[in-house]
């Protein structure tokens, strides 16, 4: 039997670490994409579907219980904030287990271990490409044309999945020494789902006596941030305050370093905890 | 890691320590944690993997590694192929590594043998063009035409062996690393495997790592061996002084 063995061809390897790792992160994200909807008929249509199909639930529910609510097109005010909001927690929840579920991995191969818990912000922000086409259906169904102010979800968005990248390098490092971070994660995470603008609109807030420091802590919700830009992108084709985008962009950063600073000074420790 | 052609050693083991801490429970959970520092009861008892190790290895020799179990011998090659990181000491390792470490590392059982190429490859450094342009020569390696489309997890672990051992050597690396690897598999495969690493051998550009507990095997590939035990680097020279040696403490 004869193996033909290439005797060292130029560019068998790429060149550079970071090469490596963008190589690595497209086949990881592929790869979670292939795996999520292996063996279902519909596949990827769900991507689709099911932001539409909560959003038909939702505004059946909700729009006659927040009748007293100003917003125009309620459907379409809760599948951006919907969606928005899905991004975040499905990047953030994925992205705490990623190191812990790369475990063998990491055990075996050298490999840069930022690339797990980054991939799942690719993978959740790739998902959330197919929901924008759900959107796009509700505005042809509502009969609602995008102005130019649709460019604002490119800053909106790019902060976003700077914050959760920030997230979940910080939540899946301290994921590995102590396993209570999944439990009080989902917490976490229903509790800020409350606490965010997706179904009811701040003016219910505001409108009502609720006392000055509620008001604060949800305008300051890094979360409320991102949805804002997002509705005005979308739903209102406006700008969005500055204020809105200045605490869009300091989360996002704030929480970026925090993340980098907590993951380089643990991930040494990694392999013996996992 | 620095171009291969600029030195003559292209692994450099300076002083290497390992150092595990075992602490006296595994605690997974904050509230025992915080009761245990309280309390102060956590205690760790260090275990030393390696114990200042330290040794070069030129450019295309081929080094045996031996040892008996538990001594150490693939803590340093996880050291040398980075996947530990040595608690003292350092480490130099110039030009590719193609640890065949533990065969199939890095594949995902739900993926097909075609799709873990590709991830595989990727974590391996590769192109992706590079992969393109060799994936026959892979599957035809591993002799596994007809199941490249399965997923891996309905493989055998010879099977697995088998396309994990085609991708770490579809190229010549610099640095090859082998660790039991030629016990999977059949006879066939393993005859196979051998010729591929005596002819990375014979280019004279292939460094090698080799760690076997067939003394034979070590004798019939390797010119030097090194001996650790228990963590600690007991004899370093010709293949078949080391190995004399190493059979000798059984009497």
């Amino acid at each position: 039997m004869v193996t033909r063995l290439s005797a060292r061809p130029e560019g068998s390897h790429v060149s550079g670490r970071y090469a490596k790792d963008r190589f690595i992160l497209q086949q990881l994200v592929n790869k979670d994409f292939k795996l999520r909807y292996r063996r279902s008929v519909l596949g990827v249509v769900w991507s689709v579907l099911n932001p539409l199909l909560m959003m038909i639930i939702m505004s059946f529910v909700f729009s006659y219980f927040l009748r007293g609510s100003n917003v125009e097109n309620y459907p379409l005010y809760l599948i951006v904030g919907n969606i928005t909001f899905t991004l975040m927690n499905e990047a953030t929840s994925t992205g705490l287990r990623s190191i812990i579920d790369a475990a063998p991995l990491l055990k075996k191969v050298k490999v840069d271990r930022w690339v797990f818990p980054v991939q799942k912000v690719f993978s959740a922000a790739f998902n959330f490409s197919f929901s924008l086409i759900a959107v796009a259906i509700v505005m042809l169904f509502f009969q609602v044309l995008p102005t130019w102010h649709i460019v604002w979800m490119v800053p909106a968005l790019a902060l976003l999945m700077v914050f959760c990248m920030g997230v979940s390098l910080l939540i899946s490092s301290l994921a590995v020494f102590f396993r209570d971070m999944i439990h009080l994660w989902s917490v976490l995470l229903t509790a800020w789902t409350y606490l965010t603008p997706i179904f009811w609109d701040l003016s219910l807030l505001t409108g009502s006596s609720a006392p000055w420091f509620v008001i604060a802590v949800v305008k300051a919700n890094p979360m409320y941030n991102y949805l804002e830009m997002m509705r005005c992108a979308i739903v209102y084709q406006s700008s969005p305050e500055p204020m809105v985008v200045v605490l869009a962009a300091v989360w996002a950063l704030a929480v970026l370093l925090a993340g980098i600073a907590v993951f380089r000074k643990t991930e040494h420790k990694f392999i013996l905890y996992i | 890691m620095a171009d291969a052609t600029t030195s003559e050693y292209s692994i450099e083991v300076n002083d290497v320590s390992m150092i595990f801490n075992i602490a006296s429970e595994q605690l997974n959970n904050l509230k025992e944690y915080f009761i245990k520092i309280m309390r102060h009861e956590l205690f760790f008892k260090p275990f030393r993997a390696l114990d200042h190790v330290s040794f070069k290895v030129r450019r295309g020799e081929v080094v045996g590694l031996v040892g008996t179990n538990g001594s150490g011998k693939s803590t340093m090659l996880k050291c040398i192929a980075g996947v530990l990181e040595p608690s003292e000491g350092s480490i130099e390792v110039r030009g590719n590594i193609a640890p065949l470490i533990e065969l199939g590392a890095g594949f995902d059982p739900e993926l097909t043998a075609r799709e873990n190429i590709y991830l595989n490859g990727a974590l391996l450094g590769y192109t992706r063009e590079f992969i393109d342009a060799h994936l026959q020569e892979i599957i035809d390696f591993a002799e596994l035409e007809s199941f490249m489309d399965m997923p891996l997890k309905n493989y055998s672990s010879g099977m697995v062996a088998r396309i994990a051992f085609a991708i770490a050597t579809v190229t010549e690396p610099d640095v090859l690393i082998v660790d039991e690897t030629l016990s999977v598999g059949d006879v066939f495969f393993q005859q196979k495997c051998e010729e591929r690493i005596q002819r990375f051998i014979k280019s004279g550009d292939v460094t090698v790592l080799f760690v076997s507990h067939s003394t034979e095997q070590v004798e019939r590939i390797c010119q030097r061996a090194i001996w650790i035990e228990k963590g600690v680097q007991r004899m370093d020279g010709p293949a078949s002084e080391v190995l004399a040696a190493y059979r000798a403490q059984f009497g």
